[in-house]
């Protein structure tokens, strides 16, 4: 009796590892009410320099919008670490917010799942119609010839942020091809002075899949066929993913304790606290780099360069979308809050403290007042760009292609060596684990 | 005489039981629900946090829940076997990565439990005769037990990072490395595992052992002693005979804890783990809530849910047999 109660014991507590993750995750009132003064309930992603930042730019904006139509907005903020997960935990449970910000890359997975309301005829209509959204912004919410199941909210761009000063010092013009941009790097390492060319997220497997899709854009390489058939193992995609790790591998211009940065923040901070020449990194970089140290003035910005024979990409489309929950209670209220929050007044007073690119054509940048700044980024969302694979299996192309980088990063950074053959085994490795997914 | 005297007392006592519990004789039928009355609420909230959740996880191993389904679970079409089959080819990256991972959580429990339980003794021993300070250093050693996991684990993450961590520090300034060792990536991410997981687990192996050192009784020591037994011929012949029963428990719940251990490497590590330190309950997690594929990682936590029942179904089937033999 008391083996068997034991045993029972050991069942629960190993299947409690898949299933209590997978239940009663705090999800916030739903409920709110079917009409008059509605409540929503509005998960926002982290923007500012913290979750309080966060909430302190947002609560007024918010208070107008209860002020304009009556309807009151309970505001959640949550870090970029949990918010996936919470989404999901949202989708299964069916407790879900009414209003809920996406990383925009995540818009064709979640479509799938089928627990959005999708953004058609009248439902645009009613949050002021396609036509006021940058197209390319717009093309993120979802599957191509679908309607969308989100919309865009806030516009970022990778750009090649670089030190002045020390490119003044050796004599270095802001570089416009990968080549200079490496020979660059390589005269600003300085082991000595413990400074280094670039600074990457190389432990970040979000960070990390952001480049071996822009490297391999740049080779004019897909990751995904027509049919949402991963290909992974193209020489486009092996070179590009190699071409990115050779910055620490073969050219030797990202300190090898990079392995370890598993956000973007740090590389940030190195840059901002002067230990290295440059970073790529999104737009709202900005504020992470002033609040360090770093004076506006003392960095430029130039779009993340490609080879000199290479297609001209320098960033994905990113940037943060509005999904409406199709189970909410409140669909009027939820798409009078898109409206709102997708207004150009809304977008100019969020635009500078969120340091976002705006999603509205004819908007101009909020979130720097330097021209020449806003004019580059502008440049690169709008032109330089290309919108990650809007296919279902995108998020498991992110996990599965960012973690196998981190790995090879880690080799690196240890002490190995890792060459295409390597690059392609990996990448067949994530292949396998998107089939067996799909 | 005697045979009078039997039928006399209960006659005699029942009286007096009636006076002590008159509200039960009174009222058969409650004396007879009472005990399930009182077990039930017990047995709803067992059924409610493990055995629903049990069922519906090896519900969800026989089907296809994948992200197009998950915000409709009764739509989700039967997989069979396929769910396990996906987890155990292991010429596939699926199955391979689970066989990688359950090879580095061998390893790692079994080290860990090893550890935890030597320095347990260790300290469990040596802190058994009384003096001075010793109730300090008993508290202090229950720090890491007291001390939130999260807490703990997260120093041990600032400690041990390659550039501004003390762990490196304090080897350079011991002069036993140059300061540059990675600890949380490459090979020695399972040896950081280890320390972490043993640092936060031997306390507790310390705590059972001491309460079962009180229990044995110091005349047996003293005989020991009288006969010329030292300390260690002692304690191989009186400490941990007579801490059998202790030590059968304690290593089988150091094991299932480090085997299904989450906390460690999800905190240590972050969501940035290095295949040295994929411990098959984080690989379990990531395949569920990482590649959206719920029905393969419920076959996963299945497969290692029979694993655990058949490893301790042997253990006490094995040490029940040796007991029975002494």
């Amino acid at each position: 009796m008391r083996l068997r109660s034991f045993v029972a014991a050991v069942a629960v507590s190993a299947l409690g590892i898949s299933l209590a993750a997978c239940g009663g995750s705090d999800s916030g009132d739903s409920s709110g009410g079917g009409g008059g003064d509605a409540t929503l309930t509005y998960w926002a992603s982290n923007q500012g320099t913290s979750l309080d930042n966060d909430k302190q730019v947002l609560t007024p904006v918010l208070e107008k919008f209860t002020q304009e139509t009556g309807v009151k907005v309970n505001l959640e903020v949550i870090g970029w670490n949990d918010l996936q997960t919470r989404i999901q935990t949202a989708i299964t449970s069916g407790q879900a917010p009414d209003v809920v910000n996406i990383g925009n890359t995540w818009a064709a997975s979640l479509q799938a799942t089928d627990a959005f309301l999708p953004f058609d005829g009248d439902a645009m209509t009613a949050i002021g119609g396609k036509d006021k959204f940058v197209p390319t912004a717009l093309a993120t919410g979802g599957k191509e010839g679908t309607d969308p199941t989100s919309v865009p909210l806030y516009g970022l761009a990778y750009g090649l942020y670089y030190n002045k000063a020390m490119f003044a010092a050796a004599g270095l013009q802001p570089p416009k091809t990968w080549e200079e941009m490496v020979t660059a790097a390589q005269k600003l390492t300085v082991p000595a002075k413990k400074q280094w060319g670039m600074a990457l997220a190389a432990g970040s497997y979000t960070e990390n899949v952001h480049f071996a899709f822009i490297n391999a854009a740049q080779n004019k390489a897909d990751w995904f066929d027509a049919d949402g058939k991963p290909t992974f193992t193209g020489d486009g995609n092996v070179q590009g993913v190699l071409r990115y790790l050779d910055l620490m591998q073969k050219d030797k211009v990202a300190n090898p304790s990079n392995a370890q940065y598993d956000n973007g923040t740090k590389s940030v901070n190195d840059f901002a606290t002067k230990k290295v020449a440059m970073v790529i990194n999104q737009n709202n970089a900005n504020s992470s780099i002033v609040a360090n140290g770093m004076k506006a003035g003392e960095y430029g910005v130039v779009p993340f360069p490609a080879p000199a024979a290479g297609e001209q990409v320098a960033s994905h489309v990113a940037g943060i979308n509005l999904s409406v929950f199709k189970n909410t209670k409140n669909k009027d209220a939820a798409l009078k809050f898109v409206k709102y929050m997708t207004d150009g007044g809304t977008q100019t007073t969020l635009g500078k403290p969120f340091a976002s690119l705006p999603v509205l054509k004819d908007a101009k940048p909020a979130f720097t007042t330097d021209a020449a700044e806003a004019a580059t980024f502008s440049d690169i969302y709008n032109t330089k760009s290309k919108p990650l694979p809007l296919v279902p299996a995108e998020d498991q192309f992110e996990s599965t292609v960012g973690k196998a980088m981190n790995g090879m990063f880690a080799k690196i950074a240890t002490g190995g060596t890792v060459s295409a053959d390597d690059v392609k085994a990996a990448l067949k490795t994530a292949e396998d684990q998107v089939a067996a997914s799909s | 005489m005697s045979v009078a005297t039997q039928e006399a007392t209960p006659a005699a006592a029942r009286p007096a039981k009636k006076k002590s519990k008159p509200g039960l004789e009174r009222r058969p039928g409650l004396n007879r629900w009472l005990p399930y009355l009182l077990l039930a609420p017990a047995v709803l909230a067992e059924l409610l946090i493990h055995i629903i959740p049990m069922i519906v996880g090896i519900w969800m191993s026989f089907v296809k829940l994948t992200k197009f389904f998950i915000a409709n679970w009764s739509a989700a079409p039967a997989a069979g076997l396929g769910n396990y089959k996906i987890a155990l080819d292991f010429d596939n990256a699926v199955g391979e990565g689970l066989l990688k991972s359950f090879g580095v959580t061998v390893v790692f429990s079994l080290v860990t439990v090893a550890l935890s339980w030597v320095l347990g003794m260790a300290a469990a021993v040596a802190l058994q005769p009384p003096f001075k300070g010793r109730a300090m250093l008993r508290t202090l050693f229950l720090v890491p037990y007291a001390l939130p996991a999260y807490a703990g684990i997260l120093t041990w993450n600032f400690m041990l990072q390659r550039d501004t961590g003390a762990v490196n520090h304090v080897l350079e300034q011991l002069h036993l490395s140059d300061g540059t060792t990675f600890w949380l990536i490459g090979g020695n991410a399972l040896v950081s595992l280890i320390a972490v997981a043993t640092w936060k687990l031997w306390t507790f192996a310390f705590l059972t052992l001491m309460a079962g050192l009180q229990s044995i009784p110091g005349d047996l020591y003293e005989a020991a002693s009288v006969d010329g037994a030292g300390n260690l011929r002692q304690w191989r012949n009186i400490t941990l005979p007579s801490l059998r029963p202790v030590n059968l428990v304690l290593v089988l719940v150091l094991f299932l804890w480090t085997f299904s251990d989450f906390n460690t490497p999800y905190v240590l590590f972050g969501t940035a783990q290095p295949p040295a330190g994929d411990l098959i309950t984080f690989h379990i997690y990531n395949a569920s809530f990482l590649t959206w594929n719920f029905g393969t990682g419920a076959a996963m936590s299945v497969l290692l849910l029979i694993f655990l029942m058949i490893v301790t179904g042997i253990y006490l089937l094995v040490t029940g047999r040796r007991s029975r033999r002494a």
